[in-house]
């Protein structure tokens, strides 16, 4: 029996959940571990920040609770491997359920393409991915399918945590899409979102184009959703992969650190 | 102030101290103060064939008996007395005690008054008292070494010695010539001779004080009786008038270290009132806990001029068969430092001289006797000073 | 001649350490004044107001003209030595443990005299110069120093228990971003001491100075981020056992009061970096460091602080800044307490407005981190518990000790500060 939604209703789920306990779909973990040490976005010190993860213990095994651990943790919304909401940005601001507890819990399990971007990332720290690159992958990728979402791919996870963020005195240099890109992924192509492995969606210097920050301004005015920090895209495949990244429920939240699972087909 | 010292003070008509008791002292002891105190006291009424009842007037110096004072003992020992004195003076707690106990006979305030000094020796009572020894001590001598009258006394020697020319073999020689008195003095802790070669090269305490010049702190108590002379009579005990007595607190504060007690405030006062000179005083009892301060009260008592306290000793054996019998039972130097009672050791011992009962070597045809006593190193200095002049009944 | 103190060899692992134990401890309340003015090493004695004895131990009353009415005033430090003593026995466990020890009689200028320790190269009867410093009990007691400068003179080893020198000790400096941390290290440095650990917080993020500071000699860069219990506990699990003097360089200041401000955010961090952040190195490092308080050349003796003048009391311009560091100074009387026993001063500076980006607006006289730097190794030299730097916090503290409730009220005027 082929497992076919249209064909044979019922059957689809089924297979999918027979085929992860067999192994012949793999679950592959996108996520940093929170870690007080993972490096944060640095805005400008007059700005506010965003607040470290940290751990304070409440109890382990001990006068303060003798049977249990447990510990209270503190972070930013924008945190570590996390997601991005519509509302994070001023763009974003009016737009209809657009925080983490109010997004249509669709957008979070979706196809994924991965656009592999190592090579070019690695010869220029301030590489931009346009248009016209994506035009290329699609060449020989395929179509990017509607509803999907689009993950930059460029080792930078695996960077030491200062080449990570890669600050200097004139700001953060990392990879990031321009203007071009995003427009094309949400007009042309109708993504639910963008993820990168950088820091954030933007290139370290996505302040000094037009506009500003064009992923966060212009995916979040469209209500589109960000990824940011992931990690092991080197092992999804550039398209056939399932993504899974459901942030946190968190009233009116702008984002959340969140756990973002992958599945591939072996 | 001329006007007041030309009145002539009151002698003490009448007025004898009797019954010299010693509890032999122990070096450690578990008893509290009051056990020692009480042991002296029935020792007391027991020498004097008399009932405690008897005792209406109580006088009582210790510095262990906390969280008491006289007052408790009272009702702790079964007395009713209806004069009670407390006198926290240390070395010279035995001539006030005296003085004070003196005036009340005299005066008709108490018939029968039990002089006793007490103090129990725990295995850390000398630390613990000498960090709440007083509150001059507390704050500005403890924290500095924590040398207790050791230091104290160190000082004091150490300038005597530069300014006077005094040697270590000067104060070796009172220390030697008091463990000479003591071998026949059943009741003290010393019990060998003391050479001058062991005195010198003794282990080094808080220099230039080594450590037989200094006491040893031990448990024990001492005692007396003061009544009228009538009262001693139908008593039949031996008895000693009191010819004359002085105190005085904190004299001399402005000498920038001590090198003189209140004697010298006092002592030609104190002479007149005797009626006697020092040339007539068949044996000096001082207060001994450091050889220095027996040599300033040689000097302030006139015995010879400031500054030849050495000479003095050079020129005087000072045992009980010498030219000048001093600390007759060997002092607190040899007997030990009973507390409290290391201010009685020297007037109980002169009681016992005098009256020609002496436990040790009698010192000849002893008729006449001076105590002096000198306590409270309350900072820098002694405070407290005071003399007795004492006639036993042949004199 | 003092002989200079050798660089200590490394522990005997198979021996155990010796506990701290402490000179005498008692004092009456109003011994308390001479303490007080020992901690900011002032020597000061009672003078009565209305006939100008001055008198000594404290007392309550002038025992010249019987006036209540005594005062503490700085005293003219000169002295002559009029006689001598070397404890060799001692009841108290401190000193038998420290014994020969020398103790002296003073005759002060001041017209007293005095017992004090005294410092070895002191001849015999010679002049001195009276200091008063707080002992390891954290009481106030005199010393007396020769009158000049003698060789190596600070590593008397009397002097040395009333003091915090930072040489051949150990050293954390918190947070070597800034250029305080910077300069209190190159002072630390050049001060002797033989290590000098300096916390960086999130080594991914470069600072200036990071190259010079790593050069600096016997400087070694750990990672240490005061706003983080597990990296603060980490360092100390490496480190603790081995830091003599901590100096918590980690502040946060940002200009601007409670009302005029949205939400807490800053409020927090500011409460993160100079309040938690000295509450975690407290738990973290106290222990040890309680632990080692006699552990021979190289103990533990100093814990410093380094506060804003404005702990004392509110300037509403850096109003939430200044409470934040109210927080640090009222832990550190706790610290203080919590340190009793163990012979570990707590050194709290208080300085006025300091020459770094978030007071770049404020008008001079401002410290320099050098100056700031310099000062702290001055008075961990000489022992000091209270270290005030630069003109502002000078004026600041006379107004405060003058009536705190007074400048109070001149902080919250307009033009206050």
């Amino acid at each position: 029996m082929t497992a076919d939604l249209t064909t044979n209703p019922g059957t689809v789920l089924p297979a999918l959940a027979e085929a992860l306990v067999a192994g012949k779909i793999r679950t592959i973990d996108l996520t940093h571990t929170l870690d007080p040490d993972f490096p944060v976005i640095i805005l400008p010190p007059e700005f506010g920040q965003c607040a470290r993860f940290r751990v304070e213990e409440v109890s382990r095994y001990d006068e303060r609770g003798p049977a249990w651990y447990w510990r209270n943790f503190t972070c930013n919304e924008h945190t570590g491997t996390h997601f991005d909401a519509p509302i994070h940005w001023v763009s974003g601001k009016d737009l209809p359920n657009a925080s983490v507890d109010s997004i249509p819990v669709e957008g979070f399990v979706r196809a994924v393409c991965v656009v592999d971007c190592v090579k070019e990332a690695a010869a220029d720290e301030d590489f931009l991915m346009t248009r016209d690159f994506l035009l290329a992958w699609e060449a020989e990728h395929g179509k990017i399918p509607e509803g999907c979402w689009v993950l930059m791919r460029t080792d930078w996870s695996k960077r030491s945590a200062a080449d990570y963020l890669n600050l200097r005195d004139d700001g953060a240099h990392s990879p990031g899409p321009d203007a071009s890109a995003i427009t094309f992924l949400i007009e042309e192509r109708n993504v639910v979102g963008f993820g990168t492995e950088c820091v954030g969606t933007d290139a370290g210097q996505g302040g000094h184009l037009s506009p500003p920050y064009p992923a966060h301004f212009l995916l979040h005015g469209a209500g589109r959703y960000g990824l940011q920090c992931l990690a092991n895209l080197d092992q999804l495949p550039p398209t056939g992969a399932l993504l899974i990244c459901p942030p946190l429920k968190i009233k009116n939240g702008s984002g959340s650190p969140l756990r973002v699972l992958a599945l591939v087909e072996e | 102030m001329t006007k007041r010292d030309a009145r002539i003070r009151q002698a003490y008509d009448g007025v004898v101290a009797a019954v010299p008791i010693t509890v032999p002292y122990q070096r450690y002891s578990p008893e509290p103060a009051h056990w020692w105190i009480a042991r002296a006291l029935g020792d007391l009424a027991r020498a004097a064939g008399i009932t405690p009842q008897d005792i209406d007037g109580f006088c009582v110096s210790s510095f262990t008996l906390f969280p008491d004072t006289a007052v408790g003992l009272t009702q702790h020992l079964g007395l009713t007395p209806r004069w009670l004195d407390h006198i926290p003076m240390g070395g010279a707690s035995g001539v006030v005690s005296l003085r004070r106990a003196a005036r009340a006979v005299q005066c008709g305030d108490a018939e029968m008054v039990a002089c006793v000094s007490g103090d129990a020796n725990h295995v850390d009572s000398f630390r613990r008292m000498l960090s709440s020894f007083s509150r001059f001590a507390q704050d500005a001598s403890y924290p500095y070494g924590s040398g207790g009258p050791n230091a104290s006394f160190a000082l004091m020697t150490d300038h005597y010695m530069k300014t006077t020319g005094a040697t270590r073999e000067d104060f070796g020689k009172i220390c030697m010539a008091q463990r000479e008195n003591a071998l026949s003095f059943p009741h003290a802790l010393m019990k060998k001779p003391l050479s001058l070669e062991q005195y010198v090269s003794a282990r080094p305490i808080s220099d230039p004080i080594a450590l037989f010049d200094c006491v040893m702190p031990c448990a024990g108590a001492e005692a007396f009786l003061v009544m009228s002379e009538d009262a001693a009579k139908n008593l039949d005990l031996p008895a000693v008038r009191v010819l004359s007595t002085i105190e005085r607190h904190n004299a001399f504060p402005d000498d920038p270290i001590q090198i003189r007690g209140g004697w010298e405030m006092d002592r030609d006062e104190f002479w007149a009132m005797a009626g006697i000179a020092p040339d007539d005083v068949d044996l000096l009892e001082t207060y001994d806990d450091y050889p220095v301060i027996s040599m300033m009260q040689f000097e302030d008592l006139g015995f010879c001029k400031k500054g030849e306290g050495a000479d003095f000793v050079r020129g005087h054996d000072l045992t009980n068969g010498g030219s000048f019998p001093h600390n007759t039972s060997g002092g607190q130097l040899s007997v030990g430092q009973a507390g409290a009672a290391g201010g009685y050791l020297g007037l109980v011992e002169a009681l016992r001289q005098v009256t020609g009962t002496a436990l040790g070597r009698q010192v000849e045809d002893a008729k006449t006797a001076v105590v002096s006593g000198f306590g409270m190193i309350n900072y820098d200095r002694g405070l407290c000073s005071g003399a007795a002049a004492l006639a036993g009944p042949g004199a | 001649m003092t002989e200079a103190i050798k660089r200590p060899r490394r522990k005997d692992p198979q021996k155990r350490t010796v506990l701290p134990t402490l000179p005498p401890t008692s004092r009456s309340r109003r011994a308390l004044g001479f303490t007080v003015a020992a901690a900011e090493g002032r020597f000061v004695l009672q003078k009565c107001n209305d006939c100008d004895a001055v008198t000594y131990p404290p007392r309550e009353a002038c025992p010249k003209c019987l006036s209540m009415n005594l005062a503490w005033r700085d005293m003219p430090e000169g002295g002559e030595l009029i006689a001598e003593t070397t404890i060799q026995t001692s009841t108290n466990v401190y000193f038998r443990e420290r014994t020969p020890w020398r103790v002296g009689t003073v005759a002060l200028e001041a017209g007293i005299t005095v017992l004090a320790h005294i410092h070895g190269d002191v001849a015999e009867g010679g002049r001195v110069r009276m200091i008063a410093r707080t002992d390891k009990s954290g009481q106030g007691v005199l010393m007396a120093l020769p009158e000049e400068e003698t060789e190596n003179m600070a590593d008397d080893k009397q002097l040395r228990e009333l003091t915090c020198d930072p040489k051949h000790r150990r050293v954390l400096i918190t947070d070597g971003r800034t250029q305080l941390g910077q300069a209190m290290a190159r002072a630390l440095s050049a001060a002797g001491a033989s290590t000098v650990f300096v916390g960086v917080a999130e080594t991914w993020r470069p600072f200036a100075g990071a190259d010079e500071l790593a050069a600096i000699p016997n400087v070694e860069v750990m990672g240490l981020d005061v706003t983080d219990t597990v990296s603060v506990n980490e360092l100390a699990s490496e480190i603790g056992g081995k830091v003599d003097i901590l100096i918590n360089t980690a502040e946060y200041v940002r200009a601007g009061g409670a009302m005029d401000r949205d939400g807490i955010v800053t409020a927090r961090d500011e409460m993160e970096v100079n309040y938690f952040g000295p509450l975690r190195l407290i738990q973290a490092f106290g222990p040890g460091m309680r632990f080692r308080g006699a552990d021979g050349v190289n103990s533990a003796c100093a814990w410093v602080n380094l506060l804003s003048v404005y702990a004392l009391s509110n300037w509403p311009a850096y109003g939430s800044t200044s409470a934040s560091q109210a927080a640090a100074y009222s832990l550190s009387q706790c610290l203080r307490g919590e340190f009793h026993g163990s012979g570990v001063k707590v050194l709290n500076a208080l300085f006025g407005p300091l020459e770094e980006d978030w007071r770049q607006h404020l008008p001079p006289p401002k410290v320099t981190p050098e100056g700031l730097a310099k000062a702290v190794v001055g008075a961990l030299q000489q022992g000091l518990e209270e270290l005030t730097v630069g003109a502002v916090a000078e004026d600041f503290l006379t107004r405060w000790k003058q009536d705190p409730r007074v400048l109070a009220r001149e902080l919250t005027q307009p033009e206050g500060a």
